[in-house]
C-alpha cells in the first residue's frame, strides 16, 4: 500500500509537472536531434571537439559575434576545451585589448591575458549594425541556451527522464548547415538568405561556412557539418561550461539520496510496525 | 506539558524559557496525530523545506546579483560562470520556485479532496489561501530579476493588466513601474518585494501552523478523533514518514536541478531584456499558466464591463473564490472518500485544471479559446453551483464510528489509505 501511495504521489506529481511547462514557439522548418557528445544524463564535452569549435569560433564567427562573458583562462579550465596554460597564454596574446587610463589619462592598448574578457569585434552595437547591414549579431555566449525548437508531446515528457537538454545546440547546428536555395515561389528580401530553420526563413546573417573555410589544427576535413557540429559544441561548452561538474556532483547526490531513501523507508517501517495502521 | 530534565542545564533553560517543551508540544511525543493520515499528508512540510532551501539560496544569490537594468542579466551569468557553485545556487533556486508550486497545489488538492479546509480549520484554510497569493506575487517579482526577455515581457504584460481598473488603472500602472514603462525602478523595487516576501511567507507559515496545532490534522476519512485510541504521538511516527518522503521528494527535485536544470524555463530568458523587441509568444512561468487561461478567456465587453476587465477579475477571483470554500460547500461529511459525486466533480475539476495549464501554454487560436472559455466556465460553475448543489443532494454515505475502529477492522470501511 505505502508502495502504492507513494506511486501514485509520484505520479501525480510528474502529471502536474509535464502539465505545465510552455512550448515555445519556434516557427521555422523542422530541426533534426542530433548525437552529441554531452547529450543525456552521461554526457560529457569532447575537448578536441571544444577546441576545434574554438577555432571555428576564432577564425569565422569572432569577426562579427562577440563572446562577452567568456574570458580566455576558461578556456583552460576544468570541463571545457582545456587548453593547457601556455596555450592560453598564447591565445590570449593573440589580441590587443583595450586598458586604462594610464597615469596620463590615456587608453592605451597591450596584449591580451588570460583573465581578459574575450574582446568584441565592434566598439558598440551601431558599429556591428553599420557593418552588418543593419542587423545586429547576437553576443554567442549563451546562444546554446537562448535558442530551442518546438519539441512537441511527447517528446518533451522522454526529454524530462533522458535529461535531453540539447535543443539548442540541435537547433544552431541545424541552422548553420540549413542555408539552401529559396524555393521558386519563396521572395527573399535584398541582403538577406534563405535559411530552412530559422524562424521566418529569412536570415540577415550569410552562409557563414564553407568547405576548408578553415584548416583545423588537429588535421579533420573541415567539411560544413562538421564545422557546425564543432562550434554548436563549443558554444554549449561556452554557455554551459560547469555541465561536466553538475551531471558529476548530479550522480553522486541522486545515489546517495537514493540509498539514503532506502535506509529511512526500512527505519519507518520498523517504527511502524509497532502501531496498527 | 513541562519536561522534567535531570540534566541541570536543560532544567535551568526549560524553567525560564520551555523551549524544549515547546518543540515536543509542536513536533515531539507530545503533538497526537491521526494515525491514519496517507502520504498525502506529507506535501505540507515538503512545502516548508522547500521554503527553507528556497530563503537559503536565495541569500546567497543576493549576495552575487545586481538589481540594476544594465547589470542584472551579466550579474546571473557571472554567478552561473564565476561564483562557486553559483550555478548549483541559481538552479536550485529556480527549480525550487517550480517545486514550491507542485507541492503546494498537490497540498491544496488533498485539502480540497479530503474536505480539510471545513469547521473547524475554515481559517487554516484561508491563511493557505493567503499563502498561496504571496507566494504567486513573489515567484512573478522574482521571475523579472535575471532580466531576460521574459522577465522583461512578463512583468509588462502582468503589470498592464491593472490598467484595466476604470479611472485610476493608468496611475497605478505608473506607479507600479516608478516610471512610464518597466525599468530600473521597477527592477529595483521588484528586488526589495522578493527579499521581504518570503519573510511574509515564512510569518503566515507560523500563523497556518499555529492554527493547524489547534484542532490538529484531519486525516483521510475525515472523522474527528474521538480518543487517545485513534492517536499516535507525531514523534517517532510521522518524523521518521516526513523524513522518509523528505528523501523521496528530494530524488525529484535534485533530477532536475541537475540533468534538466532548465525544463521549467524559457528559452528566451537566456537572451537579454530588449524594450524594442517583443518575443513572438510571451507565456508565464507554467505553474500561472491556468490562471493565464482564465485571463485570457474574456474575450467579450458584457455588462458595461471591458473584456479586459472582466479578464482580471476572473484571473483574481479565481484564487480568491478559494476563500469562500469552506461556505460554498454545505456537507458535513469532509472526506470524498464518503461522497461519490462530489469525488466525481473533485477529479473532473482536477483535470480542468490541468487543461486549463494546457490552454493557457499555447498561443490564444482557433479551438483553444473555445476550449479555455469553457474550462474557465466549469473552474467557477465547481465552486459556485457544483459544489453547493452536491453538498446539499448528495446521499451521505455511512460514515465509520471512529478512526480507531476503522483502521482495526478494514473490512467494515474501506480504509485502505491507511498506511
Amino acid at each position: 500500500m505505502a508502495i502504492r501511495s507513494a506511486c501514485l504521489s509520484l505520479g501525480l506529481i510528474i502529471a502536474l509537472a509535464v502539465a505545465g511547462p510552455a512550448q515555445a514557439e519556434v516557427g521555422g522548418g523542422k530541426v533534426e536531434t542530433q548525437k552529441w557528445s554531452f547529450g543525456g544524463i552521461f554526457g560529457n564535452y569532447d575537448r578536441a571537439q571544444l577546441q576545434r569549435g574554438f577555432q571555428v569560433m576564432k577564425e569565422n564567427c569572432a569577426a562579427c559575434h562577440s563572446l562577452e562573458y567568456v574570458y580566455f583562462r576558461n578556456l583552460g579550465e576544468p570541463g571545457g576545451p582545456e587548453f593547457s596554460v601556455e596555450e592560453v597564454k598564447a591565445l590570449a596574446a593573440d589580441v590587443e585589448v583595450i586598458d586604462g587610463p594610464d597615469d596620463a589619462g590615456d587608453m592605451f592598448e597591450r596584449p591580451g591575458l588570460p583573465s581578459d574578457l574575450m574582446p568584441p569585434p565592434f566598439a558598440n552595437d551601431n558599429a556591428a549594425r553599420a557593418s552588418n547591414g543593419g542587423a545586429l549579431p547576437p553576443d554567442l555566449s549563451v546562444i546554446a541556451k537562448s535558442r530551442t525548437y518546438k519539441r512537441g508531446f511527447p517528446n518533451w515528457v522522454f526529454d524530462l527522464f533522458t535529461g535531453y537538454q540539447e535543443q539548442g545546440t540541435d537547433y544552431l547546428y541545424a541552422l548553420l548547415t540549413g542555408y539552401e536555395e529559396a524555393p521558386a515561389d519563396f521572395a527573399v528580401l535584398e541582403g538577406l538568405s534563405y535559411n530552412t530553420v530559422f524562424p521566418g526563413h529569412q536570415i540577415a546573417m550569410p552562409a557563414p561556412l564553407f568547405e576548408d573555410g578553415i584548416e583545423y589544427n588537429d588535421g579533420t576535413k573541415a567539411t560544413v557539418e562538421q564545422m557546425a557540429r564543432d562550434v554548436s559544441a563549443f558554444l554549449m561548452w561556452a554557455a554551459e561550461p560547469h555541465l561536466e561538474a553538475r551531471k558529476r556532483i548530479g550522480f553522486q547526490v541522486i545515489i546517495f539520496l537514493i540509498i539514503f531513501a532506502g535506509l529511512f523507508y526500512a527505519t519507518k517501517r520498523k517504527i511502524w510496525s509497532r502501531v496498527k495502521h | 506539558m513541562a519536561i522534567e530534565f535531570k540534566n541541570p542545564v536543560l532544567k535551568w533553560i526549560e524553567y525560564r524559557l520551555p523551549i524544549f517543551s515547546f518543540i515536543n508540544d509542536s513536533v515531539g511525543t507530545n503533538y497526537p496525530t491521526p494515525r491514519n493520515l496517507n502520504y498525502w499528508w506529507n506535501f505540507g512540510s515538503l512545502a516548508g523545506v522547500v521554503l527553507g532551501i528556497l530563503i537559503v539560496t536565495g541569500i546567497f544569490l543576493a549576495m552575487n546579483y545586481t538589481a540594476n537594468v544594465d547589470y542584472a542579466f551579466i550579474s546571473v551569468e557571472r554567478i552561473m560562470r564565476d561564483v562557486n557553485y553559483g550555478w548549483l545556487l541559481r538552479y536550485l533556486h529556480m527549480n525550487g520556485g517550480s517545486m514550491f508550486f507542485i507541492l503546494v497545489y498537490i497540498h491544496m488538492f488533498r485539502g480540497m479532496y479530503y474536505g480539510s479546509y471545513k469547521a473547524p480549520r475554515e481559517l487554516l484554510w484561508m491563511i493557505g489561501v493567503f499563502l498561496l497569493l504571496a507566494m504567486m506575487a513573489t515567484a512573478f517579482v522574482g521571475y523579472v530579476l535575471p532580466w531576460g526577455q521574459m522577465s522583461f515581457w512578463g512583468a509588462t504584460v502582468i503589470t498592464n493588466l491593472f490598467s484595466a481598473i476604470p479611472l485610476i488603472g493608468e496611475s497605478i500602472v505608473t506607479w507600479l513601474w516608478g516610471g512610464f514603462s518597466v525599468d530600473n525602478p521597477t527592477l529595483n523595487r521588484f528586488f526589495a518585494f522578493h527579499y521581504l516576501l518570503p519573510f511574509i511567507i515564512f510569518g503566515l507559515v507560523v500563523v497556518h501552523i499555529w492554527a493547524l496545532h489547534v484542532h490538529k490534522s484531519n486525516n483521510p476519512l475525515g472523522i474527528d478523533p474521538k480518543g487517545p485510541e485513534d492517536m499516535i504521538p507525531f514523534h517517532p511516527y510521522y518524523t521518521i514518514k516526513d523524513i522518509f518522503g523528505m528523501a523521496v521528494f528530494m530524488v525529484f527535485f535534485l533530477w532536475f536541478v541537475f540533468f534538466a536544470p532548465d525544463f521549467f524555463g524559457e528559452a528566451d530568458n537566456y537572451i537579454e531584456a530588449n524594450p524594442m523587441v517583443t518575443p513572438t509568444h510571451i507565456v508565464p512561468e507554467w505553474y500561472f499558466l491556468p490562471f493565464y487561461a482564465i485571463l485570457r478567456a474574456f474575450t467579450v465587453d458584457f455588462l458595461w464591463i471591458p473584456a479586459k476587465l472582466w479578464g482580471v477579475i476572473g484571473m483574481f477571483g479565481s484564487v480568491l473564490i478559494l476563500l469562500f470554500l469552506p461556505w460554498l460547500d454545505r456537507s458535513k461529511v469532509r472526506s470524498a472518500k464518503f461522497r461519490p459525486y462530489y469525488r466525481m466533480a473533485f477529479w473532473i475539476f482536477f483535470a480542468n485544471s490541468l487543461v486549463l495549464g494546457y490552454v493557457g501554454s499555447q498561443p490564444p487560436e482557433g479551438f483553444l479559446i473555445t476550449l479555455g472559455q469553457w474550462a474557465t466556465g466549469y473552474y467557477f460553475a465547481y465552486f459556485v453551483i457544483i459544489i453547493p448543489l452536491v453538498s446539499l443532494l448528495e446521499p451521505a454515505r455511512v460514515l465509520p464510528d471512529s478512526i480507531a475502529q476503522a483502521v482495526m477492522k478494514p473490512v467494515a470501511a474501506e480504509t485502505g489509505e491507511g498506511r
